[in-house]
């Protein structure tokens, strides 16, 4: 099929913002907290100019954006919101209540570090911590990705079998403000890839009236528990036929995780969002100096594609994993414990882990140079002495 | 007013079964308001008395469409909710008139939720918020709240050998949403349940933000028997500590004046929470209440 490219200057927030106007949710609830703003911002342009007929919810807080979404969600209507940072920890309570409830509610996080001290720039402390909120995670590497991301969120969030929330992840000011040539797809085709949303159940229907939030004791609490965590399970067969399906529409197809020169690769480097970029370069050129790196891009982090990491990372000899953000448990980064728990009885490889990035800090080629040359050094030895390192740190 | 056969035909939002207190008069104002109701409801509800005793899986006893999402948030998800039906009625996807309610607490509406109470109302939402105050934390058993009055034992501000109960006196959370000049304001009580349900009635026919604040004698946590909620919700009118009263596009009225009004002691003396007042070194407090109950009402009456 050829598909005729459509090119257009956007930043990462403009692009997902233009997503949002082709998606049309029925309500959007907003509040600003940077790097988001210019996002709500954009979207508030195209409700102010009539380009889209989505009502806006414009609440007093961050936890009352995500309990209006609950509400209009529990109300069977597409809903949308979008934050980052301190707006995602003061709405954690009800992050966990969207989930737990089945609400299939689509969320960019423009990611940023976490108070205290304040800092506005990129990391993933935000969405880290709300990794086990029962949300399904998508992370973006530049801002096409966002775009995309943003509409096929729509379709895994409303898959029969998954009903979750999902969080579309994209770097603050990076991706959110950088400007980059994004592929626009048409309206009407969006349209036709999201579909008509069909509720399982919805407030507004009084012919079968529902109770959405009961009290949930001993005896069923956890039942419902496990049925929440087999949506989980289903959600990266969703999230595959999703990515297909987009492939086929769109002309770019997407699978739960991005190799790079991986096949072929001795080592590799694995992380998530827009550093991944930078390390594409810094790959071609180990190469070209006799290194035998490839990388592995975790697109989805919510599911963890466990069996997909194994399959790649199986007879590699080193990987370096790459986190912007820290657990503080004093040993490793939030994704260095889940792959090295996915390569648990199954490999035994050397994993180090470079936490970088925080607050913003540039992560720059050079460092990713050494990541790469101590990564091929442990390949070489077998042995890595200095599991936890804090890349570009004074 | 719709007459009582009228609101008799009505179905209640609320089935019996549920297992609030014997003699709670929560379930007493849930059904006045939604008899009230010619309209079809959908109603949310903070985290409380009334939504755990009323919710408990694979059980419930609303009738209606119901949604609980946390505790201080109840405002926001039924302004969530309504949002969603305007996007529906605007699209032509809904054709019926639905009303929305709001329920919370006092702990629900004048502390936690107080933000996002305030927010809802600001933005304008067509829908009812309704505040069932009982003066404490009940659910959690009967902790202070910023509506306890001065004086009341509750099990945080205890009636000790030094400290006799609550210090401070009752925020006027009624005074705080006139503040938003919303286009409709109430107080109400289940022993006047004429006037409550006229004021429902009312506020349903209003478009845009409304606010009642209903006084909910509880037996547990007020401690008196439980047959005597409706008698204790009267004696808070009768004696001006709860006066009834309106607030219609800015305009106070009075719709209820008691023909002669009682002293406060005879609303106190009946209730466990105050026996502590009884003593000779606490009766200042008496009268120190008995005082702000005169304020309060001469400045109402002025308002009127
Ligand atoms: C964020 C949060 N903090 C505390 C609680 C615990 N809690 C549940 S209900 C409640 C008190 C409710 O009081 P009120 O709103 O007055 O309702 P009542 O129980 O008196 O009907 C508290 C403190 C909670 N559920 N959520
Ligand atoms: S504790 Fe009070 S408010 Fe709660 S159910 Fe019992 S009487 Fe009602
Ligand atoms: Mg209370």
């Amino acid at each position: 099929m050829s598909i005729m490219a459509n090119y257009h200057a956007l930043t990462g927030n403009e692009a997902v913002a233009y997503a949002m106007k082709q998606i049309a949710p029925d309500v959007v609830a907003a509040y600003p907290i940077t790097p988001q703003t210019s996002l709500m911002q954009k979207f508030s342009d195209f409700v102010a100019d009539g380009d889209v007929d989505t009502e806006m919810i414009l609440v007093e807080s961050e936890h009352s954006a995500m309990s209006a979404c609950v509400g209009a969600a529990a109300s069977g209507v597409r809903t949308m919101t979008a934050t980052a940072a301190n707006g995602l920890a003061l709405m954690w309570e009800i992050v966990y209540i969207a989930a737990s409830s089945r609400l299939p509610i689509v969320m960019p996080v423009v990611n940023r570090a976490l108070s205290a001290p304040i800092n506005i720039h990129c990391d993933h402390s935000d969405a880290m911590g709300a990794r086990d909120s029962g949300w399904i995670q998508l992370w973006s590497e530049n801002a096409q990705e966002a775009y995309d991301n943003t509409i096929q969120a729509v379709k895994i969030a409303e898959d029969p079998d998954v009903r979750l929330p999902v969080m579309v992840n994209l770097d603050g000011f990076v991706i959110s403000h950088g400007m980059e040539n994004v592929d626009i797809y048409d309206d009407k085709k969006v349209k036709s890839f999201i579909g008509e949303y069909k509720p399982l159940v919805n407030l507004l229907d009084l012919k079968h009236p529902v109770t959405i939030g009961p009290l949930d004791l001993q005896d069923y609490y956890f039942e419902h528990k496990r049925q929440q965590a087999e949506g989980m399970m289903h959600a990266q067969k969703a999230i595959d036929k999703v990515g297909k399906e987009f492939g086929a529409s769109f002309g770019r197809e997407y699978d739960i995780v991005e190799g790079y020169k991986l096949e072929d690769a001795d080592f590799v480097i694995i992380g998530l969002g827009s550093t991944m970029g930078t390390l594409r370069m810094v790959i071609d050129e180990a190469r070209k100096s006799g290194m035998k790196a490839g990388f592995l891009k975790l697109r989805v982090f919510r599911p963890f594609p466990k069996e997909i990491v194994r399959k790649h990372l199986k007879g590699k000899k080193a990987v370096a994993v790459l986190d912007r953000s820290d657990s503080f448990n004093a040993v490793s980064g939030p994704l260095y414990s889940e792959i090295t728990s996915a390569l648990y009885g199954v490999a035994d490889i050397p994993v180090v882990n470079y936490i970088y990035g925080l607050g913003g800090r540039d992560t720059s080629v050079s460092m990713l140079h050494r990541v790469v040359k101590d990564t091929y050094d442990i390949s070489k030895s077998g042995k890595c002495d200095n599991i936890l390192n804090y890349l570009g740190v004074r | 007013m719709a007459t009582i056969k009228e609101l008799l035909q009505r179905e209640s939002a609320l089935s019996s079964g549920h297992r609030m207190c014997a003699g709670c008069t929560a379930p007493i104002i849930v059904k006045l308001i939604s008899l009230a109701s010619k309209y079809p409801l959908v109603v949310s509800c903070a985290t409380g008395c009334l939504e755990v005793a009323t919710t408990i899986y694979p059980y419930t006893a609303w009738k209606c469409s119901f949604i609980h999402n946390a505790f201080e948030n109840s405002a926001a998800t039924i302004s969530g909710v309504e949002t969603a039906y305007r996007a529906l009625r605007k699209k032509g996807k809904i054709k019926n008139e639905i009303k929305f309610i709001g329920f919370g607490g006092d702990g629900g509406m004048y502390d936690i939720g107080l933000q996002a109470l305030s927010g809802a109302m600001e933005r304008g939402h067509d829908i009812l918020t309704v505040c069932y105050d009982n003066e404490a934390y009940m659910n959690t058993g009967i902790q202070r709240s910023s509506a306890t009055p001065k004086g009341a034992a509750t099990t945080t501000s205890p009636a000790g050998k030094v400290i006799p109960g609550k210090k401070q006196f009752r925020k006027d959370l009624t005074g705080i949403m006139a503040a938003h000049k919303i286009p409709y304001v109430a107080q109400a009580s289940p022993s006047h349940w004429q006037d409550l349900v006229k004021k429902v009635e009312k506020a349903l026919e209003i478009k845009g933000p409304k606010f009642m604040n209903i006084l909910m004698p509880c037996t547990l946590g007020w401690r008196f028997m439980v047959d005597e909620g409706i008698e204790m919700a009267k004696l808070a009118v009768e004696t001006c500590f709860w006066p009834l009263y309106e607030i219609e596009n800015g305009k106070h009225a009075v719709t209820y004046k008691p023909k002669e009004k009682k002293r406060l002691i005879e609303f106190i003396e009946k209730q466990g929470r105050f026996s502590h007042l009884k003593k000779e070194k606490n009766k200042h407090i008496i009268d120190e209440l008995q005082k702000d109950v005169d304020r309060n009402w001469e400045e109402l009456l002025r308002k009127a």
